[in-house]
């Protein structure tokens, strides 16, 4: 019950990240422990940063939203 | 038998939507409640997907689940990730959901709540969702390309840079109404206009915090900063009761304009973490608490359409914008039924998150069915005020006058009783001193969810409030559209530009980018002051000039699509495609010929040039010009439109030309000629 409800929690936390663009951190960290053992991956400071400047910095055809 | 059984409920949620339907269709002469359209859309919406995307998804796709995807293919953690596909839902909503479908709807209302509600529906369900679901899954069987990639990939280099040239079109053209609506709702309303300027010091705020104070935590202070804003709201009211401070905060459309146009080319170049990211923050949790506090409320307050369900404005000689329903109608709702704007989120962002190719239906199809509802409470909340009140906001003052006198006397006139003491009445529940010449949509949108959100929620006299709410929650994401846009718009400019000057496509480049934001900044800026000067309203001319850009994209997009399927040998369902885009061309053919050669100048761009050239010839001055400067301006402004009108025509046409071409060519081959990536199984966890 509490473990679906933390679960649930996070879900809703990732979701509302996730509706401004923010990838979730944990995700990424499982990533680089999964694939790339070797490297250190960003501290959530870094990988905040680099996300917003990748969402907004601008790039080819981004950001993009409709009217 | 469990089949069966599942049919035969399915089939009772069509009959209850085909009954829904026909009462708001067939009953005449009395008020009908507003959940029989609600009631009507959501019945229809969930047949429509339960059979008519799953068709698409099994025949036309055949989406295959063990085809691994470009977010597993080369997950990064970063941009691409295999995500939750709730949680991905709610992402492609956010990005999809603007100002589009709640504005279209509200200026569709001229004729009544019928026929936009019949097109929302229907359009969504054949031709919006369709496109979008589409675009999804052919962009994620290409490693999530964009639009403009794809077209030149399947189709050629030419068409694709003029692909290219035609969104930078429309960004231009949503970049100019986007900003006329917020002219609109801001000319001489202190109370809105302080509010508006106070969420730039309050997204630096979060901007600074976000950055240094407590780098990265969103949750926390979109909170502060939400409620910083209802704060300002509060203030705002204060200020507008006070003789000296609002003052200070009037200002004329004129004046508007010029410090918007500072500060889309300002706020272009300042780095993203200090206001555009925490604003767009802001705006997006708004948006979505205000739809979701919106759907509550109409549903716990049920509120009967006063709108009658047809006007005599049908016939085209309507105040808020001219033109007969066919094809201005299609024209009008842009967004809410199709959008092509759409095709630029569902190619790109999305694909780059979608854990398996089976979600696309329930992502693409599903969120566009959701912005589609949306679009039809836009329509409720301008069905239910007063039908009076509903004209007196959105007639342009040339043709009803410009003082309440005169507007209740022309409006009543109508046959939409309206006393001047109810529209001053009006102004002052919503703490403004007039509601006249407020078109745009925003307002009138702002006073019917102030009537619903103030019912609804408690608190006594909190009308003005929630006007001013719903004005600063239109604003935030106008704003952030326009910052964002003038950026986006930058980078396809020096594109573009960069095809003919290779140096100019440096983005690194000092030179490059004050140029390419300044030229982008100078062509929406000059759209919108000529909009906003025109004595005609600016709303009547620039609108269907949006409408037509938009669903004239949406016409590549699904032309893309039919050619796709054609490549891919399923050209027996190619008709998926092929109908809505033969639809979507009709429209914007036949929506800018008459745009361009109609006799009337008030639907004609060149009769209206040519009207206003042979009074100047002859020394006059025609209202609502007051002298010959102003002459001058209607004339230039009526040919600059006409201008973009052909850029539409040949945009347009060109891609047509390349479809068939290639299209032809495909359809004659025996064996597969798309571009899709090659399969690559799902790993196994």
């Amino acid at each position: 019950m509490f473990n679906d409800l933390s679960r649930m929690g996070k879900y809703l936390g990732q979701a509302a990240r996730m509706l401004v663009g923010m990838p979730d951190y944990d995700t990424y960290l499982e990533h680089m422990q999964s694939n790339h053992p070797e490297q250190t991956p960003m501290s959530y400071e870094a990988f905040f940063r680099e996300r917003q400047d990748a969402r907004y910095g601008g790039g080819k055809g981004r950001p993009v939203r409709c009217c | 038998m469990p089949r069966l059984i599942s049919h035969l409920a399915w089939f009772a949620v069509a009959v209850l939507g085909a009954v829904a339907l026909g009462v708001v269709a067939l009953r005449r002469g009395e008020a009908i409640n507003a959940l029989w359209i609600v009631v009507a859309a959501m019945a229809i919406y969930l047949v429509a997907y339960r059979y008519y995307s799953l068709f698409i998804a099994t025949r036309v796709m055949q989406l295959d689940p063990t085809r691994a995807t470009p977010a597993v293919l080369n997950n990064d953690g970063l941009d691409f990730v295999p995500t939750n596909k709730h949680v991905l839902f709610g992402h492609h909503f956010a990005a999809i959901a603007g100002a589009g479908p709640l504005v279209g709807p509200v200026l569709a209302a001229q004729m009544g709540y019928l026929p936009g509600t019949l097109w929302l529906i229907a359009g969504v369900v054949l031709a919006g969702a369709v496109q979008d679901f589409m675009v999804l899954f052919i962009s994620t069987r290409r490693n999530a390309r964009s639009l403009g990639d794809m077209v030149r990939e399947e189709m050629g280099r030419i068409p694709g840079t003029i692909a290219l040239f035609g969104c930078f079109l429309i960004m231009i053209i949503i970049l100019a109404v986007l900003s006329l609506i917020v002219v609109k709702a801001l000319a001489h309303s202190p109370w809105g206009m302080f509010t508006v300027i106070a969420t730039i010091p309050i997204a630096m705020f979060m901007g600074v915090y976000m950055r240094y104070l407590r780098p990265g935590r969103i949750g926390e202070i979109s909170v502060i900063g939400v409620l910083l804003l209802l704060g300002s709201i509060w203030l705002g009211g204060a200020i507008s009761q006070d003789p000296y401070w609002a003052g200070v905060f009037t200002f004329t459309g004129e004046q508007i304009t010029w410090m918007l146009v500072g500060y889309g080319f300002v706020a272009a170049v300042l780095p993203v973490w200090l206001i555009l990211a925490p604003r767009d923050y802001l705006s997006t949790f708004l948006k979505i608490g205000t739809i979701v506090a919106l759907a509550i409320g109409i549903l716990i307050l049920a509120p009967e359409l006063k709108m009658p369900a047809l006007t005599q404005f049908t016939d085209g000689t309507g105040p808020v914008w001219k033109g007969a329903l066919f094809p201005f109608l299609f024209i009008t709702i842009a967004c809410g039924a199709v959008s092509g704007f759409h095709a630029l989120i569902s190619s790109g962002t999305t694909p780059k998150l979608l854990a398996n190719e089976t979600h696309a239906r329930y992502i693409g199809y599903g969120g566009m069915l959701m912005e589609s509802m949306v679009a039809i409470m836009a329509m409720v909340a301008a069905s239910v005020i007063e039908p009076g009140v509903y004209f007196a906001m959105n007639s342009p003052p040339a043709v009803v006058g410009a003082d309440v006198t005169s507007v209740a006397a022309a409006v009543s006139n109508w046959g939409f009783a309206i006393t001047p003491e109810a529209l001053e009445g009006v102004a002052r529940d919503i703490g403004e001193s007039t509601i006249l010449a407020r078109a745009g949509g925003a307002p009138t949108l702002a006073v019917g969810i102030a009537q619903i959100l103030h019912q609804v929620l408690p608190g006594e006299n909190t009308m003005a409030f929630w006007y001013h709410f719903a004005i600063l929650f239109e604003a935030l994401f106008i704003l952030t559209a326009v910052d964002a846009g003038t950026r986006a718009g930058r980078f396809m400019l020096q594109d573009l530009l960069g095809t003919f000057v290779p140096a100019l496509r440096r983005t690194e480049s000092w030179f490059a980018n004050v140029l390419a934001t300044g030229g982008c900044v100078a062509l929406w800026g000059y759209l919108l002051y000529q909009g906003v000067i025109d004595p005609l309203g600016g709303i009547n001319t620039l609108w269907p000039l949006f409408g037509i850009s938009n669903q004239m994209l949406a016409g590549i997009a699904l032309m893309l699509c039919t050619v796709v399927l054609i490549k891919m040998k399923r050209q027996q369902y190619a008709w998926v495609t092929l109908l809505p885009a033969a639809w979507l061309l009709i429209c914007t053919t036949f929506a800018s010929l008459i745009k361009l050669f109609d006799a009337n100048p008030a639907v004609g761009f060149l009769a209206l040039a040519h009207k206003y050239e042979a009074a100047l010839a002859a020394g006059q001055v025609l209202a609502p010009a007051k002298d010959l400067g102003q002459m001058q301006n209607v004339i230039m402004n009526a040919y600059t439109n006409a201008g973009l009108s052909v850029l539409f025509l040949v945009v347009v046409f060109s891609i047509l030309l390349y479809s068939l071409k290639v299209g032809r060519a495909a359809w004659v081959r025996a064996e597969r000629s798309d571009r899709e990536m090659p399969f690559q199984a799902m790993p196994h966890p």
